[in-house]
């Protein structure tokens, strides 16, 4: 089996762009990628592409061959959904791709355009990742699904929304040189807890934003990236994936995620590495709430251990092991089904040392952790410094 | 659109029929899972064998927020508490009614009914 090597990454600018068509942005990112790999993009076998709304935001099904001609390939193409996790399923399934000689070069990326519908509208769609019958039709928000976690959290094992603001701050201080993030700005604890509230205990600054954005990734087996002379440092040694039930009523777990534990154990074993092994991880923080839930997951705490992680220090970027050292959902912004594949963009950069975070990361291990809905669905990713 | 209008859920609907007529109730099968219908099998352990089973009376509040920004289709309603309240057999989710935000907490007994939304007037599983 082959290894399967990150030879190049391209994001687009995450922020409000809602004059800016999913197959504009993903053309972007795809271009980036392809200059950063020094691939011709004849090469591709295949494009793993994923979205997660474009019926509603953009009046647009079938986005494979639209997002192909967007990247200028003929290879053929596929679109992935899943909900928030729909590029880190896509990343996967190139994974085995190229790991079983189905191809040598794989484009993966994803591209979401949200802002165009406006908050209402936004919030409406992303609704559609949980049960219509049993939970949208009951008003429950997407927010609202993370707020019931979070006070089933805090009932089970305690925390404040203090813990969760300290989360908030550390990952706003990551993002100010982070030029591809939403909002490279420095917030206060004060002013998280200050923020009016989305759905209690979450507030304002709990949210990630409503953002547009693209990102892509050229992988190559390791006989290709030989054979053309590439340099790529970066392979994804380990994938992962796990699945639960899709409304949250329906769970054995309101302040664990089975989903994202059984992925992890997944992709380390795949990778024959531990989390103690692990330097840096990029995690899916849609909420303050899931960056904890994420931690817990990736087994760095045991369940009812994280929420104190950053007011610790342990998770920023000083700290033993830093968590989204590129400002995660909250700051870098989520473009829902760009974010699996932007995750591997940022972990690649900070790894091989053009990141402008990458002198925190103090090893050759990361995971890039994706979750859908309220982890229903995650995909969990090992990337190492193999040369 | 509201119920008037909207085709029926087959299952879905005969359940929030259920529930207003106080005779709510959820699928159980031979090992004892619980789910809500419709369903072809157990979600659990894949059984076809699937009987009704009465809800319990009263459930208890297992977690809760206060929701301040909905979907177009809650604008009025809000803000309005939704809660994940378990019954033994099933959990369900809902809408708290009759209660004042400050009033509610984890552990709370409350009872299931069926009512309409302020914004759309569809019908909406509530606790009260
Ligand atoms: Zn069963």
């Amino acid at each position: 089996m082959t290894g399967v090597r990150v030879a190049g990454v391209g994001l687009t600018h995450f922020g409000k762009h809602p004059e800016r068509t999913g197959r504009d942005l993903f053309g972007e990112a795809a271009d980036r990628a392809f200059a950063d790999a020094g691939v011709d993009r004849s090469a591709v076998e295949g494009l793993n592409y994923g979205n997660f709304m474009g019926e509603l935001a953009e009046h647009q099904g079938h986005q494979g061959p639209l997002m192909a001609e967007a990247a200028g390939v003929t290879a053929p193409a596929t679109r992935y959904e899943s909900a928030c996790a729909s590029s880190g399923t896509a990343l996967r399934e190139a994974v085995k791709d190229v790991r079983n000689g189905e191809a040598d070069v794989v484009l993966v990326g994803g591209a979401e355009r949200m802002n165009n519908l406006g908050t209402a509208g936004t919030t409406e769609a992303l609704a559609i990742a949980a049960d219509d019958l049993y939970e949208v039709r009951a008003g429950m928000t997407f927010p609202a699904a993370y707020a019931l976690m979070a006070r089933a959290y805090f009932e089970a094992y305690g925390g404040s929304r203090e813990d969760l603001a300290e989360i908030a701050v550390k990952n706003h201080d990551n993002a100010l040189e982070n030029e591809y993030a939403q909002f490279q700005r420095a917030i206060s604890v004060e002013e998280a807890l200050d923020a009016p509230m989305v759905a209690d205990p979450l507030g304002l600054y709990d949210a990630c934003p409503i953002t547009d954005g693209a990102s892509a990734v050229v992988l190559v087996s390791d006989e290709y990236a030989d054979d053309h002379g590439l340099e790529a440092p970066v392979a994804v040694t380990g994938t992962g994936q796990g699945g639960d039930k899709m409304a949250l009523q329906d769970r054995q777990y309101l302040a664990r995620t089975p989903a994202a534990e059984r992925a992890a154990a997944e992709a380390y074993d795949d990778a024959g590495v531990g989390p103690a092994d692990v330097a840096a991880a990029e995690v899916h923080d849609c909420f303050t709430i899931a960056e904890v839930l994420a931690l817990e997951a990736l087994d760095f705490y045991a369940p009812g251990e994280a929420i104190g992680a950053a007011a610790r220090g342990e998770t920023t970027r000083d700290g033993d092991r830093p968590v989204n050292l590129s400002g995660g959902l909250k700051a870098k912004g989520h473009p829902v089904g760009a974010t699996g594949t932007s995750q591997v963009v940022e972990m690649t950069r900070l790894l091989r040392g053009d990141h402008p975070n990458s002198d925190a990361v103090d090893g050759d291990v990361g995971v890039t952790h994706n979750a859908g809905g309220t982890v229903a669905s995650t995909t969990v990713h090992v990337l190492e410094v193999t040369e | 659109m509201t119920d008037d209008t909207r085709v029926r859920d087959e299952g879905f609907d005969d359940f929030l029929d259920a529930v207003e007529a106080g005779e709510g109730f959820y699928l159980e099968c031979p090992d004892g899972h619980g789910s809500l219908p419709p369903r072809q099998v157990c979600p659990h352990c894949g059984a076809g064998d699937l009987g009704e089973t009465p809800l319990a009376e009263t459930g208890e509040i297992e977690t809760y927020t206060t929701v301040h920004v909905a979907a177009p289709e809650f604008d009025d309603d809000t803000p309005y508490v939704t809660a994940v309240v378990d019954f033994g057999g099933v959990r369900l989710t809902g809408q708290l009614r009759d209660a004042a935000p400050e009033d509610v907490a984890v552990g709370a007994e409350v009872t299931p009914d069926v009512a309409r939304t302020e914004t759309t007037g569809e019908r909406i599983l509530v606790f009260r």
